[in-house]
């Protein structure tokens, strides 16, 4: 079996899987339980001057019968007295020695800064986390995302941490900027020991149609919120590779964004990310989903032959590059298994109406007549090849499935990505007979 | 909507609940949801009126239900009793393509049932009329007049399509009450009579002039309304229930009266149609009066429409049924049965399973339901009480068959208190002889053009079961509608 073990900037967490900063990691009493059932660390929910809390804080984004593909909140920090976070710090730290607790803050002076770190440094934390990206509420103050968007605040506030911590600092950026590598490589300079990304990305997630009020509304008035979940992790796959690419960030980084299953850490991991963060899917389902992020991933790992998260870490992101580099000549075009198809025909209409217009149905099948008795004919006489997968015959008439025209198909991937059927388009690879070349070449 | 037609308060079809109730929100929702939206949708195809069904499913879906309800009844007029009375299995589920891949398909006749439901009787249908009226004839009337004949969905259909386009339709009906079977012979267990009554009203409502207790050829001539109106639709329905014509069947009064006449119904000129077996309409129409049955037997028919209706029918004394047939009608009337709590319902074929023209479904849930199936079975007589010819049932003398035909032998009692015969219905030669130049076939359909409806007479049309033999409601909204498009196309010219 791989070892799951991971050693973030000197914090050594039993695998890559913390709770990240917010709801689940409010109080001792909840990062206890995630521990008992394996998390292996924990980011607590930012510690500051205690804020009030609006009622009413969350609203969701569903797609179809899928809940909360999104979540958008305007909850503030830790509403707890700070003397209570630090004794639940304390005590946790004491009974999982072994696991990754992280103290998220966000204060304001120079002062401040230097009397929470030491305080945290002393309840027991392993390390804290500067909190420059909560993008609501927190950020009208002068906090959270306001920080994050400013490169000279993130490094000055950064080397005040680092004037007193002795533990590692770890910087939390806000995604709700031009270019992430910027505050990224400010916090470097000033001696982070570690970036953390993403944090939420600012949204209005609806609008209560009835009310005319932004959800989710406080009453009759709302405000912008930050937005997570599954929908926003492939912000955070960009950002996580830029910072990765970035020779200025010689640091890890703490991934997050939309990780609910051990694929989607594999894939942060493998984009440069040494430990992950999750917060949304542990507030959609509870602390337990950690069995099958470790089993899951310990299963990947073993399946590619690899004995640690570390040789994962940054798989990927060599193959991330810049447009200009990518092969011209390089082609695939769409195949469609007519053992598979069921004749839905989506991926027709998608291709004529909003792609390239490369899929043909069988001749007649416009003319409901021919078509019917050509189906009549077909059904009769053909005999149908059966599934790879079930072994069964298909029914589907042969003609409602359509085909590919090669010489029109751009290879643009779109078909495939409609067929509600698994593996019945596929992009086949056509080989190439000139040597590669790219946009860069022929500049 | 006006309560023009009442019901009775007490009708033995209450006692039945629906099968497939109406759709909470969130099941709605959740079944739309799983639609995949196909091009060309083979559910569409399948249905007799070309229902846009992955249309008014994504409706559903985005919370649209009026918009829904307006794409189904834009195809369909009962599209609310379709959605509840459709054979969906064989029809637009039938060719859900998400079968082809192992899924469940697509619940289509309830997420109908979910949009229409809530507008039945509300002003949509007036709405639509208005804003086709607009764009057909700019609102106006066009003066010209069509009596259609039967007040059943296909006439219904035909006229609500005739009003649309500014034409004053008049439907005839001989019954107090108009619907035809869509009303009297829905099984309870898929719609009860006074929803049937309600969605009739409704698509009556929207400017038909309905004329119940007329019955034409009778109280009113062809010739008149040949010579009154621009057009005319037959839209009537078939005949009586044929009888099996074997010894006993009869009461004595009408055995002496025309029992002997009665020969042996079985091959022959006989007709299957999807509803069931019919004697030949020559026959039938020979039988004439004579179709009054004997104590314990019913037709099917009939006794669907005394659950429907009435309150006064009951099965004391009712062991062991037979029904007669292997239609759709003789599964309909087991079916009940076994849900009234008759303990033994059998229903007898001729032929094999395989072969008969009820759909397997049906069968399948009537055998859920505890009915027994026994093919390849012919009635040879019936058994009474004492020998007296107006005795109580006893039972019936069966034999096998083969190619349904008796096998010389083989004859058996078989106890029966009751038997229901469910072996089709006659045609309406005699009627349509009143409109010269209409033709019906050998089994007494009427003969129309395939593309229009249009009879011989090319003032006369007609669709419905009077045309196909004994369909769905949706055939006959179909048809119905041909024939108005075809009747409209005519007057404009």
């Amino acid at each position: 079996m791989a070892n799951l073990s991971i050693d973030f900037a000197g914090i050594k967490s039993p695998n890559p899987f913390w709770l990240a900063s917010g709801p689940p990691t409010n109080t001792g009493e909840q990062v206890q339980r995630a521990f008992e059932m394996g998390w292996g660390g924990a980011v607590w929910k930012t510690i500051g001057r205690p804020i009030v809390n609006v009622s009413s804080r969350l609203g969701g984004l569903d797609e179809a019968d899928r809940r909360m593909v999104g979540l958008s909140n305007i909850e503030l920090i830790s509403d707890r007295p700070i003397e209570t976070n630090l004794a639940e710090i304390s005590e946790v730290k004491k009974l999982f020695s072994d696991r990754a607790v992280i103290a998220s803050l966000m204060f304001d002076s120079r002062e401040e800064w230097h009397e929470m770190v030491k305080r945290a440094e002393e309840a027991g934390a392993d390390g804290v986390e500067l909190n420059f990206g909560c993008p609501h509420g927190m950020c009208e103050r002068g906090m959270g995302s306001a920080v994050g968007q400013e490169p000279a605040v993130v490094r000055k506030i950064t080397s005040w941490v680092k004037e007193v911590a002795t533990i590692p600092v770890l910087v939390k950026l806000t995604p709700n900027i031009t270019d992430i590598t910027e505050p990224a490589a400010a916090a470097v300079d000033a001696g982070a020991d570690g970036i953390v990304l993403i944090n939420t990305v600012r949204s209005i997630i609806g609008v209560d149609l009835a009310r005319f009020v932004p959800i989710p509304s406080v009453g009759y008035r709302g405000t912008p919120g930050g937005y997570s979940g599954p929908a926003v992790k492939p912000i955070a796959l960009h950002m996580v590779s830029a910072l990765a690419r970035d020779p200025r960030i010689d640091v890890p980084i703490s991934g997050i964004g939309g990780i609910s299953t051990w694929r989607d850490a594999a894939e942060f991991i493998a984009l440069g990310s040494t430990s992950v963060q999750i917060c949304t899917a542990v507030m959609h389902h509870g602390f337990r989903i950690i069995d099958d992020l470790i089993d899951g991933l310990s299963n990947y790992l073993d399946e590619k032959e690899m004995h640690s998260v570390a040789e994962l870490v940054g798989r990927a992101v060599k193959a991330v590059g810049e447009w200009g580099q990518l092969d011209l000549t390089y082609k695939v075009t769409a195949d469609i298994d007519p053992r598979t198809c069921i004749g839905c025909e989506i991926c027709y209409v998608a291709c004529r109406d909003g792609g390239h217009n490369a899929i043909r149905l069988p001749a007649g099948a416009e003319d409901e007549e021919e078509r019917r008795s050509a189906e009549a004919r077909e059904a009769s006489t053909r005999p149908r090849p059966a599934s790879a997968e079930t072994g069964r015959a298909s029914l589907t008439p042969v003609s409602r499935i359509p085909s590919v025209d090669a010489t029109q198909c751009v290879g643009c991937n779109l078909c495939s990505l409609v067929c509600p059927v698994a593996g019945c388009i596929t992009m086949k690879e056509q080989r190439a007979k000139v040597e590669p070349a790219s946009p860069n070449c022929r500049r | 909507m006006s309560d023009r037609f009442q019901l009775r308060s007490r009708r033995i079809e209450l006692a039945f609940t629906d099968l497939k109730p109406l759709y909470s929100r969130s099941e709605a929702t959740s079944e739309a949801q799983r639609c995949l939206y196909c091009y060309d949708a083979p559910c569409t195809k399948a249905c007799p009126t070309r229902i846009d069904v992955p249309g008014f499913i994504k409706k559903i879906a985005t919370g649209n239900i009026k918009g829904s309800a307006r794409t189904i009844l834009n195809s369909n007029v009962f599209g609310y009793s379709c959605a509840r009375v459709c054979p969906v299995e064989v029809l637009c589920v039938g060719a859900c393509v998400l079968s082809l891949e192992g899924k469940p398909p697509i619940a289509i006749g309830r997420l109908q049932r979910y949009a229409t439901e809530p507008f039945v009787g509300t002003k949509v249908l007036m709405e639509r009329r208005e804003n086709v009226g607009r764009s057909a004839n700019k609102g106006k009337p066009s003066g010209r007049k069509i009596a259609l004949v039967g007040a059943g969905p296909a006439s219904i259909a035909c006229a609500s399509y005739l009003t649309e386009r500014g034409h004053k339709p008049v439907i005839f009906e001989k019954r107090d009450v108009p619907g035809g079977l869509n009303v009297s012979g829905i099984a309870p267990y898929k719609m009860h009579a006074h929803d049937s009554l309600k969605d009739t009203e409704w698509a009556l409502s929207s400017g038909i002039e309905l004329r119940t207790g007329v019955e034409i050829g009778k109280d009113v001539s062809c010739g008149s309304l040949l010579e009154e109106y621009d057009a005319i639709f037959i839209g009537i329905g078939l005949g009586e229930d044929s009888l099996l014509g074997i010894p006993g069947e009869r009461s004595r009064f009408e055995g002496k009266r025309g029992g002997d006449e009665v020969e042996d119904k079985r091959g022959g000129d006989e007709l299957e149609g999807k509803r069931g077996e019919r004697v030949s309409a020559k026959r039938a129409v020979k039988q004439g009066e004579a179709a009054t049955r004997g104590p314990g037997i019913f037709s099917a028919i009939d006794m669907i429409e005394k659950i429907k209706l009435d309150s006064t029918f009951n099965l004391d004394g009712v062991e062991t049924v037979a029904v007669i047939g292997g239609g759709n009608t003789a599964i309909d009337a087991a079916r009940e049965l076994a849900h009234l709590g008759c303990r033994n319902v059998n229903i007898l074929y001729r032929r094999t399973e395989a072969e008969m023209p009820g759909y397997a479904h049906e069968l399948q849930a009537a055998r859920a339901a505890g009915v027994h199936f026994i093919e390849k079975i012919l009635p040879i007589r019936l058994l009474r009480v004492g020998d007296n010819p107006d005795g109580k049932l006893k039972g019936l003398i069966v034999a096998s068959a083969e190619k349904a035909r008796p096998v010389p032998g083989t004859e058996r009692e078989f106890a029966a208190q009751m038997l229901v015969v469910a072996i089709g219905q006659a045609g309406q030669a005699e009627f349509i002889s009143g409109f010269p130049g209409v033709k019906s076939d050998s089994s007494g359909c009427v003969v129309v053009d395939e593309k229009t409806g249009r009879t011989g007479n090319t003032k006369v049309f007609a669709g419905g079961d009077c045309v196909n033999g004994g369909k769905e409601v949706v055939n006959a909204v179909a048809e119905g509608k041909r024939a108005a498009i075809a009747i409209d196309e005519m007057l404009k010219e």
